[in-house]
């Protein structure tokens, strides 16, 4: 570019002496006085071309923000709302879940008994319609009703206006664990899927408040575990009380669930910014903007097409080859007893997944699920019934029945997948955002391992205190 | 001289790689929240999602729009209060506005408060004289009984301003026939200009002539001056290594602008 210029460089270096010379004998103010000019203008102009007659009606928008932003008032209603999500979800989910199980079972069991019918191999019908297939119908008919409830509901509230106030009600909590304020926006972003919370986290300036945003990211449950935090919310945790009682109490469980989440969120960035990351929080700006009436026609768009079909698609992606990878786990013999692999690998880390109040299947069900939470309750479900099909009978009763008769669990079993759920490591899409994002393998590797040694940590914790006190 | 982000900077693709087939760059500048998104969806046609938060346009967008045969490449520049502070969205849209050198920058503003938006916009007339000013979001003004009187809003502003509700389409046809008209140098405009203090006015006299000298016609020669008073150091960057002194050039000759540019690249 240097040789476009038609001057000689001393000219600029002239230039920027004199203005260095110049700089020197203004006031120091001058900045200030430049921007009072500036505002002094757009306030007279504004003045002279805008007239402010009577508001049709009054002020609705002032009216409900003194509600929504009160000291007093303003965390329990977002808890509240947050809650009354959660319960349409679970209350919505349950009929529509059953339906689809029931109707794409089916067409397995048909399948693969035309399958046999052809004289198919035995291992080709199973691979395909008892492996693959079975993830699948596994993952759309329980993940499907649950986000085509949840998402709408999310982008009502996005849409209205909401999240800017989510983020001033916790500003206060965030600036105090030492990060940016604007970081309780990246965690609403990461309710629904924390790789885009991730990303979102390019809306804080300061490269250290915005690493503690990703790093912290994961801890608040995205889509993709809503359904196993419903699911057993409503089989183990809501079954153990009265059925009248049992969708509020399960709404509860998953609401208690995001509370802890959000409070790992604001320990671990204290902790970080305390430890590796120090600093002072940084000041921003952040405009409340006026209520807007939601266009229906938007929401459906955005949140069915945007964000349930494309996490669905992600779900499918994934879930066809964990259905491939458990199909063959369960299917191949090996060792002298004869057992299937995935009973030797949940053998081998049932030990480690009975001290911290789980077991091996379950631990094994996430180390298949790395690629996608969304598939860790089917592959569980899987392993559990690896002898070969799975009954095909998956209604909530038959569901309990299988996971506390059969396989010994217990609320505590129940509680603590929650809250591993919750913590634990974030799939592989958010870790490889996370690299994009930081470009850094050490604090990847921090974002990737930290949840999980914290997730470890508090289910040994809670697993322990929980035998001490004659528990579960 | 690029920064490590240059996968997400607006500079990155500059007129020079991004545009072909397109007559005409515009640029989209405003205030967080006043619906620039929402404009951007309306004129392109795409489908980015507009959330009702400020700060969602994380990555930069850009679309095309065609008018009267032509065709229009716009970005989406990130949402700012103002170009004068160092935050990244701020460095973002000033650099793309200065050195991206679109043919025409939309500030749209928020009608219900026009007052702080209208901040946003003296700072853009004194970086480009190619603007057309929307006051987007009426309907919402309507409903707060505020009433904007648009062709004042012109006089005192110097550039076109039109009304519009993104949200609805309504104004939008007229917002694209003015943008044609300062992109295709057919409006004369006259950006109002902040009267500054005197020091710093006789400080900016000093400068003029040695910025003309180095740049000659430059069309902001005040602004920039005031940059380097403030101890801007891209600014300088620009001028020691003749960025700056390039735009002038090109901006001298509109006409042999695109041209010039397809010359460089080999392409014609």
């Amino acid at each position: 570019m240097t040789q476009l210029s038609p001057f000689t460089s001393h000219e600029v270096a002239d230039l920027l002496d004199e203005a260095q010379r110049v700089r020197g004998s203004l006031d120091r103010g001058f900045r200030d006085h430049l921007v009072e000019s500036i505002y002094h203008d757009a306030a007279a102009i504004a003045g002279r071309v805008t007239r402010r007659g009577k508001a049709a009606g009054f002020d609705l928008d002032r009216v409900i923000d003194r509600i929504v932003l009160s000291p007093v008032l303003g965390l329990p209603l977002m808890l509240l709302l947050l809650g009354l999500i959660f319960w349409t979800t679970i209350i919505g989910a349950n009929y529509p879940s059953q339906m689809l199980a029931t109707g794409l079972f089916w067409i397995e069991a048909q399948a693969a008994a035309m399958f046999e019918a052809m004289g198919a191999p035995w291992w080709l019908t199973g691979f395909i319609w008892h492996g693959v297939y079975r993830g699948l119908a596994w993952v759309i008919s329980v993940m499907l009703p649950p986000m085509a409830i949840f998402f709408p509901c999310f982008t009502i509230l996005e849409d209205l206006g909401y999240l800017p106030r989510v983020a001033y009600n916790l500003d206060w909590l965030f600036k105090k664990s030492g990060g940016h304020g604007k970081q309780a926006l990246t965690m609403s972003m990461g309710f629904g899927c924390n790789a885009a919370g991730v990303i979102a986290c390019r809306v804080i300036d300061s490269p250290r408040e915005r690493l503690i945003a990703i790093l912290t990211n994961n801890f608040v449950p995205c889509n993709g575990r809503y359904p196993t935090l419903i699911l057993i919310a409503m089989v183990i945790v809501g079954a153990g009380f009265a059925p009248t009682a049992a969708s509020a109490i399960a709404a509860a469980s998953v609401l208690m669930v995001v509370v802890i989440g959000v409070i790992a969120t604001l320990l671990a960035s204290a902790l970080l910014s305390h430890t590796l990351l120090k600093g002072q929080a940084s000041a921003f700006t952040l405009e409340l903007p006026s209520y807007r009436r939601p266009n229906i026609g938007r929401i459906i768009y955005t949140s069915l097409i945007d964000r349930t079909i494309f996490v669905l698609l992600r779900a499918i992606a994934t879930a066809a080859p964990a259905g491939a990878v458990i199909w063959l786990l369960g299917n191949i013999h090996a060792g002298a007893s004869g057992g299937t692999l995935d009973q030797h690998v949940a053998g081998f880390l049932d030990p480690l997944g009975h001290l911290i109040g789980l077991d091996g299947v379950i631990l094994l069900a996430y180390i298949i699920a790395i690629p996608a939470n969304e598939i860790v309750v089917p592959t569980m479900l899987m392993v559990y019934m690896s002898t070969g099909m799975m009954t095909e009978d998956v209604s909530h009763d038959s569901l309990r029945q299988v996971l506390v008769e059969q396989h010994g669990w217990t609320m505590l079993t129940a509680i603590n997948l929650m809250l591993f759920s919750l913590l634990h490591n974030p799939c592989a899409t958010t870790i490889i955002t996370m690299w994009k994002e930081t470009r850094s393998l050490r604090w990847t590797a921090l974002g990737a391992v930290g949840p999980l040694v914290v997730a470890f940590a508090v289910c040994f914790i809670v697993a322990q205190a929980a035998h001490l006190f004659g528990l579960g | 001289m690029r920064c490590g982000t240059c996968d997400e900077c607006a500079i990155n693709d500059s007129r020079a790689d991004g545009s072909e087939g397109a007559a005409y760059v515009v640029a989209l500048a405003g205030n967080p929240n006043t619906g620039k998104s929402t404009v951007f969806n309306a004129l392109t046609g795409l489908r980015q999602h507009t959330g009702n938060w400020p700060g969602k346009t994380v990555t930069r967008a850009e679309g095309r729009f065609t008018h009267e045969g032509k065709t229009y490449r716009l970005v989406d520049l990130p949402g700012t209060y103002s170009l004068l502070s160092a935050s990244e969205d701020e460095k973002i849209a000033r650099d793309f506005i200065l050195f991206g050198q679109p043919d025409c920058t939309i500030v749209v503003t928020d009608a219900t408060c026009l007052e702080r938006n209208l901040n946003l916009v003296l700072q853009v007339l004194e970086i480009s004289d190619r603007v057309v000013v929307c006051v987007n979001l009426m309907d919402e003004a309507k409903r707060k009984g505020i009433a904007v009187d648009a062709e004042a809003l012109q006089r005192e502003l110097g550039v076109p301003v039109v009304k519009t509700t993104a949200r609805s389409h309504r104004g939008l046809d007229e917002l694209v026939q003015r943008v044609a008209e300062v992109a295709a140098g057919k409006t004369a405009t006259q950006p109002h200009r902040v009267r500054w203090s005197e020091p710093l006015d006789a400080a900016v006299e000093k400068l003029r002539p040695m910025i003309e000298k180095v740049a000659p016609g430059l069309p902001n020669v005040r602004w920039v001056a005031m940059r380097l008073l403030d101890g801007d150091w891209r600014i300088q960057q620009s001028l020691m290594d003749g960025e700056l002194a390039k735009i002038a050039q090109v901006q001298q000759h509109p006409t042999e602008r695109f041209s010039r540019q397809l010359a460089v690249e080999g392409r014609q």
